[in-house]
């Protein structure tokens, strides 16, 4: 966990572009160089900077595949590990988070040491990532899976249905 | 038996059958066969109510807070208006007796005008305004007297030409800064002036503040607040802009003790007392909303200037609007009045926008376009409105030529 330290004094300014884009990335520049009241260029500036620093990891849409009907299965995985001198935790979560089915990967504090959230086609897939590829490395002790039966919201996103109200279209 | 006659000798009052209807209503028509609008129509936040705010109301009705409260409104509520008020602006209402909690801003400006006017007894109000504010004036028996407000003052009311307008009959003045339609907010000096002018000629100032949150470049003004001018200002505001709560019809009203028991009488005949699922959720919007009201007016502030900026860009000439959520484009340069731009644009783009003159006739010539919708909305509606705008330049050829 040594990476992800803060990296440059990002300011107010660039906080606030942050915020725009977090909402929606597809926000072009010179809309919120007009939000904002700056010059184009300076935003680009910004935004360049965030990127290079890794502030924005990247920008990406958020997908709902279930309405996609593409079958997606998600797993919580609760695993238990031995700490490792000099490393302690981050070299087996290293080996745990390089596999592209973990889909995120946290230490946590309390009954189990590493949350693993797992992805995969179907049951199969992840009973047997978890298996023949997490279970057996070294310095993992246990796991405990839990199947995801429903998404109700993630990062943020309400995914089970919007709010249906509508307003009126002219009102006083 | 006799038959009982049909009911065709039934007439409405004269005073409501003159009144005339408000000029927003008849877009809901043209709208309502219409798919893909998008709407600048609208006077209300597009936010839902924060979810806080809509839980705790969900609480208080299975705690079953479903009755009566008292007349006033529920003390605690009426407390934390006062602390809110002395806490913002620094101005002292007594909760007991100088707060009082009414079904939106809506019902406490009836209350006043009622309160307050005899029969033939006048009204100022400046032009453009709220809709309500001359038909309300009218139907508590008064007579409102429309002092018109210009782009080129950045559609401020001039005390002078409030004072010119001053009569015998005049009773009171009723204001709404940060305005709807126009945007406008006001100086402090020219507040000043209005409540000077109020004192000496002992009329009440009205003033509807429902917008007092929603400002962008200047701390709001709030009137009571000011020197000398507590004794003569009725106070409005309300939940619904702050804290996206419309629906809820929820607000407060306050003033000197002795007028407060005036409007009590009415309200305790009328309305008798806002509805208390509406009552606990501003008591929550109050105590925890600060957050969600600081994130709701940057998040404004952002579309404001991408409305301004997109209107004058396309030749209609917008003045910054400093407060609420309305840009007041001039529309005169199209040849067409307000109701002619506003019908056109909704039938040819599918864009709804509210015609100038619904708010006086001194908004001829503009139309109100609200910002509370998305940034992506917006930037549609701006394109389509180029659209339309062009397809009138390519329909004139003569007039399009030289630009």
């Amino acid at each position: 966990m040594s990476e992800a330290e803060p990296t440059a004094p990002f300011d107010e300014t660039t906080r606030r572009i942050l915020r725009i884009l977090e909402r929606d990335g597809r926000t072009e520049p010179e809309q919120i160089a007009i939000m904002l009241g700056l010059p184009v260029e300076e935003v680009t500036r910004r935004i360049g900077e965030a990127e290079m620093a890794g502030v924005i990891v990247r920008h990406k849409a958020v997908v709902n595949w279930e309405l996609v009907g593409e079958p997606v299965v998600l797993a919580l995985i609760e695993v238990k590990v031995t700490p490792q001198r000099e490393t302690g935790f981050d070299a087996i979560a290293e080996r745990i988070y390089r596999f592209p089915e973990a889909r995120t990967v946290y230490l946590v504090s309390g009954t189990y040491d590493l949350a693993v959230q797992v992805v995969g086609r179907t049951m199969r897939d992840v009973a047997t990532f978890v298996a023949q590829k997490l279970a057996p490395l070294d310095g993992v002790q246990s796991t405990v899976t839990h199947f995801l039966l429903r998404r109700y919201k993630e990062d943020g996103d309400i995914l089970v249905g919007h709010e249906t109200a509508e307003r009126l279209a002219v009102s006083p | 038996m006799a038959v009982r006659a049909p009911p065709t000798g039934v007439r409405l009052s004269r005073r409501v059958a003159d009144l005339p209807p408000s000029g927003i209503r008849r877009f809901f028509d043209l709208l309502a066969n219409m798919e893909d609008v998008i709407s600048l129509g609208v006077g209300e936040p597009d936010f839902a109510t924060p979810w806080h705010i809509r839980e705790a109301a969900i609480h208080s009705l299975e705690r079953g807070y479903t009755m009566y409260t008292s007349n006033l409104g529920l003390p605690e509520l009426r407390r934390a208006i006062a602390d809110h008020l002395r806490r913002l602006y620094g101005v002292e209402y007594d909760p007991d007796d100088e707060v009082l909690v009414t079904v939106g801003v809506s019902e406490g400006l009836d209350l006043a005008l009622r309160a307050l006017l005899d029969p033939g007894d006048e009204v100022l109000i400046p032009e453009p305004s709220y809709v309500s504010y001359g038909p309300c004036t009218t139907l508590a028996g008064g007579e409102p007297v429309y002092v018109p407000t210009r782009a080129e003052d950045g559609f401020e009311l001039d005390p002078e030409s409030l004072a010119r307008r001053i009569t015998r009959r005049t009773r009171a003045v009723l204001i709404g800064y940060p305005n709807n339609p126009t945007g406008a907010v006001m100086p402090r000096e020219k507040l000043e002036a209005i409540v000077d002018l109020a004192r000496r000629h002992g009329l009440v100032v009205i003033s509807d503040e429902i917008y007092d949150r929603l400002v962008y470049v200047a701390p709001h003004v709030c009137v009571p607040a000011l020197p000398g001018a507590r004794d003569v200002t009725v106070l409005l505001g309300g939940f619904s802009k702050s804290y996206a709560m419309t629906g809820w019809r929820i607000g407060y009203l306050c003033a000197p003790r002795d007028l407060v028991a005036g409007m009590v009488k009415i309200h305790q005949y009328g309305a008798l007392c806002a509805p208390i699922m509406s009552q606990k959720a501003a008591i929550e919007a109050i105590r925890s909303g600060e957050c969600d009201v600081r994130e709701m007016v940057a998040e404004y502030d952002g579309r404001r200037r991408l409305l301004v900026h997109g209107l004058n860009e396309l030749g209609l000439e917008t003045f910054e609007p400093r407060g609420a959520f309305y840009a007041f484009p001039s529309i005169r340069s199209t040849g067409l009045t307000s109701e002619q731009f506003a019908e056109r644009l909704l039938r040819e783009q599918h864009v709804a926008v509210v015609p100038g003159n619904a708010f006086g006739s001194s908004g001829e010539g503009y139309v109100r376009c609200c910002y509370a919708t998305g940034t992506a909305g917006i930037a549609e509606a701006i394109e389509r409105m180029k659209r339309f705008l062009v397809g009138r330049l390519e329909a004139q050829p003569g007039s399009g030529g030289d630009g």
